[in-house]
């Protein structure tokens, strides 16, 4: 949550633009003028830090929310739908689920266009990853509402004559809720890692938009680390931030 | 039956995508001027073929069932010389990656239960969740530093996945009856864990190396690029940008193929102990 206030806040923490260009000061050491030093295009590292955690931070999980939404609407209409065409979804969603996730992902990612304005880049990357990421999903929550309409009290609700929709919504809507929830948290992290494997290999957050991605391209060059140990920065954050996603997710399933 | 149905529909959707896709329509070969009109009409006629999707892709599948999996354009090469090239690589590394990943994934849960101690079991822990929130692509950077091989991350990327499983597995095994009988007769630790309860899982730690195979190839393919690894992972992210569709057809249907096979077979260890 620090993290995430900071980025939020990064026109007050910085007054530097992540784009401009300090010529007199390239590759500069950290320094009064530059808490971070700048990049070897003379770029504010503090700044780029900043807004690059804000993009990933905040599009992270939007495509998450997006991967969400897509999931329970297909896995909760299929699971209600049932026979031939529950079972058509289960095999598409097996099938997808059975090609390794970053495989899709690049093959998808390459076939765009990839010469694109960086902050449309940005949108076509984390777009993406919602609209590919929800088949596991998806599987989850149809598994979960194939529960709910095999269960009990569902039969006795309808037995007792409440229509579909006051079912859906009082019945099926609170008892998928926590799964619904458990899934848009677990798919933060693997966006977030996701995205950083994709702006590494250079088809993520074009330049000069930062993300944490895109910021790691950096440690490609050892000169620069060894330089610069503040570069490695980026991949701190990132993965103290993921730790903690990690952990937020380990918790509740520890007191179950 | 299942994995064909799947591995044949999979390569037409990813023919498909491609065909649809921006810029699919240019050929580079019209802008090379080294090369005359002729091959340059040729390409044209070779591209207006790639066009009819269902055309294309029923010529594609007739041509591959004897071994013709057609040209790749950004290579100009057979594809199936390219695959043949470059798969030893990419199979070398998966081993490394799924046999390395379990190994010590398996190795650190059977310690624990070994040995007992909350030290180990922390530091399993952190390892585990440290290198679970560690990018591939930032594993691959940290051996091209040190000058290691490459193909050395992919195990690091596993490990966590098959550690967390086996863990889980192990931990709730240790609460089942016959074990706490085995342990109030007195059983040795050792002879505990691989009779009762390394042995009884053996279903469920084949299933792991489905999951493994699948984490091993997405991961070889930033760990391929970055350490400048001439593998299949490297070859897909450059099919993927040079939009060769001949080549991406060929190995979505590989990789599909790998992956429901090592998962059919741990499927069928599960299938066998449940009908037991």
């Amino acid at each position: 949550m620090l993290v995430f206030g900071i980025a939020l806040c990064a026109n007050l923490v910085t007054r530097r633009p992540y784009a401009e260009q300090y010529r007199e000061a390239v590759a500069a050491r950290p320094s009064a003028e530059f808490p971070l030093g700048t990049d070897a295009l003379g770029r504010d590292r503090l700044s780029r830090l900043l807004y690059g955690t804000r993009s990933s931070l905040l599009l992270a999980p939007a495509a998450a929310f997006i991967a969400t939404v897509i999931a329970t609407s297909l896995g909760g209409f299929f699971a209600f739908l049932g026979g031939t065409w529950e079972r058509a979804f289960a095999a598409f969603t097996d099938a997808f689920i059975s090609l390794p996730w970053f495989f899709v992902l690049i093959t998808i990612r390459a076939l765009l266009p990839l010469n694109v304005e960086p902050v449309t880049s940005a949108v076509i990357t984390f777009g993406l990853l919602g609209l590919l990421g929800w088949p596991l999903s998806a599987r989850i929550i149809r598994a979960g509402t194939r529960t709910f309409l095999t269960s009990d009290y569902f039969l006795q609700a309808r037995a007792s004559g409440i229509g579909t929709g006051p079912l859906l919504c009082k019945h099926l809507g609170p008892n998928l809720r926590p799964l619904v929830l458990a899934q848009f948290w677990i798919s933060i992290p693997v966006f977030i890692l996701s995205e950083a494997n994709l702006s590494l290999l250079g088809l993520g957050v074009a330049e000069p938009l930062p993300s944490w991605g895109s910021l790691l391209r950096e440690l490609e060059s050892l000169g620069a680390l060894t330089g610069h140990p503040v570069v490695l920065l980026p991949a701190v954050l990132l993965v103290a931030v993921v730790s903690c996603f990690q952990l937020l997710l380990q918790y509740p399933e520890e007191a179950t | 039956m299942r994995i064909l149905a799947t591995t044949l529909v999979l390569g037409f959707l990813s023919a498909t995508m491609l065909r649809f896709s921006p810029g699919f329509d240019f050929d580079e070969r019209e802008m090379d001027i080294r090369l005359n009109a002729e091959t340059k009409t040729l390409a044209r006629v070779e591209r207006a073929r790639e066009k009819d999707l269902a055309s294309f892709y029923a010529g594609y599948l007739k041509a591959g069932l004897s071994g013709d999996l057609g040209m790749s354009r950004s290579f100009n090469q057979p594809v199936v010389q390219l695959i043949r090239d470059r798969l030893p690589l990419t199979l070398v590394s998966l081993l490394y990656g799924v046999g390395g990943g379990i190994a010590l994934g398996l190795a650190l849960a059977s310690a624990i239960v070994l040995l007992r101690t909350a030290s180990l079991e922390a530091v399993s822990s952190i390892a585990s969740g440290l290198f679970l929130c560690v990018p591939s692509g930032v594993i691959a950077l940290l051996f091209l530093w040190t000058g290691a091989n490459g193909r050395w991350a992919i195990p690091l990327v596993v490990f966590p996945h098959v550690y967390r499983y086996v863990r889980n597995l192990l931990g709730v095994a240790q609460s089942s009856p016959h074990v706490l009988t085995a342990i109030a007769k007195g059983l040795s630790p050792a002879r505990i864990l691989t009779r009762h309860l390394l042995l009884p899982l053996t279903p469920e730690l084949a299933s792991v190396a489905g999951m493994a195979v699948m984490l091993a190839f997405g991961a070889s393919i930033p760990i391929e690029v970055i350490s400048d690894s001439p593998g299949i992972g490297q070859l897909v992210c450059q099919a993927a940008l040079g939009r060769d569709l001949p080549l991406l057809i060929a190995i979505t249907m590989m990789v599909a193929i790998l992956t429901m096979v090592t998962n059919g077979i741990g499927d069928t260890f599960l299938e066998v102990q449940r009908v037991q």
